[in-house]
């Protein structure tokens, strides 16, 4: 799916891309191809996936979004899809996910990052999934993250 | 340590942050293209972006890569850390290169992390390795399925 010279694009802008008026031009001269080639593999990467999405990513932290709620809810698993699909389209959601239980210790299947500029905000969407969850929440928690130990980017390529 | 930062956005760094969260356009000139879009000149789009990485208010500016889909392994995994052995073992898992984000919550399992990993079979390799450094379980919970990933704040 990826190759070589993908790879040296990913290589050569997972730091993030030159802050000037051509960036495209300049991994292409850094890289020794030609501009259009480099716009066209990132193009390709975006529409096959490889590349979410090219832009910002604002520190919540930073933003005021100071409550950071991994919510975690037990589902039947036959209903996972569903509950997933449904949770994971709400505006306020931003990953959602199916995980494995460790049972008896952690019971919760389904995953969802809620952010809020507080606890309280944090509370009433919970709420709103529940609501929305029905009898397929059978048991929930938030975890609030309280520190960052550690973030990086990751190194691929 | 959660970095603070003091978000002194004004309207212009606002309308970059909530416009710039995907879509950054692959053409000659991008800055212009969204400069154009945003009523800003180039340059003041380019020193922006740069003052809200220096400033900690943006942490990344550029395309965001799906792990798996370049071959690699990621998992979210979670550890029971008894409180006073909270900081050396977060140094310990902190220096695994493979560790991408690590956070403490609050709940029993108390550190989460993220692990990346150059193929999927790395993935079980640095488990193991990061269970005989600590002396801990590591509760491994992968992804069975993505229902929806997109950050979307509004600055």
């Amino acid at each position: 799916m990826i190759d070589e010279t993908d790879r040296r694009i990913i290589r050569a802008t997972q730091e993030g891309l030159p802050l000037e008026a051509r960036p495209y031009h300049r991994i292409a001269a850094d890289l020794g191809l030609e501009p259009a080639e480099v716009m066209r593999r990132l193009g390709r990467m975006l529409e096959d996936g490889v590349i979410r999405r090219i832009g910002v990513v604002p520190n919540h932290y930073a933003l005021g979004y100071k409550a950071n709620g991994m919510t975690c809810w037990d589902i039947p698993d036959d209903r996972i899809r569903d509950a997933g699909a449904n949770v994971g389209a709400l505006d306020f959601v931003s990953h959602c996910y199916w995980r494995p239980r460790h049972l008896p210790y952690w019971p919760y299947n389904l995953f969802a990052m809620v952010h809020g500029r507080d606890k309280a905000s944090v509370e009433a969407q919970v709420e709103i999934i529940a609501r929305l969850l029905g009898p397929d929440d059978r048991g929930h928690q938030i975890l609030y993250s309280t520190r960052i130990l550690k973030k990086t980017g990751m190194r691929i390529g | 340590m959660t970095r603070e930062t003091k978000a002194t956005l004004d309207e212009a760094d606002r309308a970059i942050v909530n416009a710039l969260q995907g879509g950054f356009p692959l053409v000659d000139e991008p800055f212009a293209e969204v400069g154009s879009r945003l009523g800003l000149p180039t340059d003041e789009v380019i020193e922006r972006i740069r003052r809200m990485l220096d400033d900690g208010i943006l942490s990344r500016f550029g395309p965001m890569y799906h792990a798996e889909r370049l071959g690699g392994g990621l998992t979210l995994a979670a550890l029971r850390v008894p409180a006073e052995r909270y900081e050396e073992v977060a140094a310990i898992v902190n220096a695994f290169p493979e560790v991408a984000h690590n956070y403490a919550r609050e709940h029993d399992l108390n550190m989460w992390f993220v692990l990346a990993t150059e193929t999927p079979e790395g993935i079980a390799d640095t488990v193991g390795r990061i269970e005989a450094a600590t002396g801990l379980t590591v509760y491994n919970m992968p992804k069975r399925e993505e229902f929806f990933v997109g950050l979307r704040f509004e600055a």
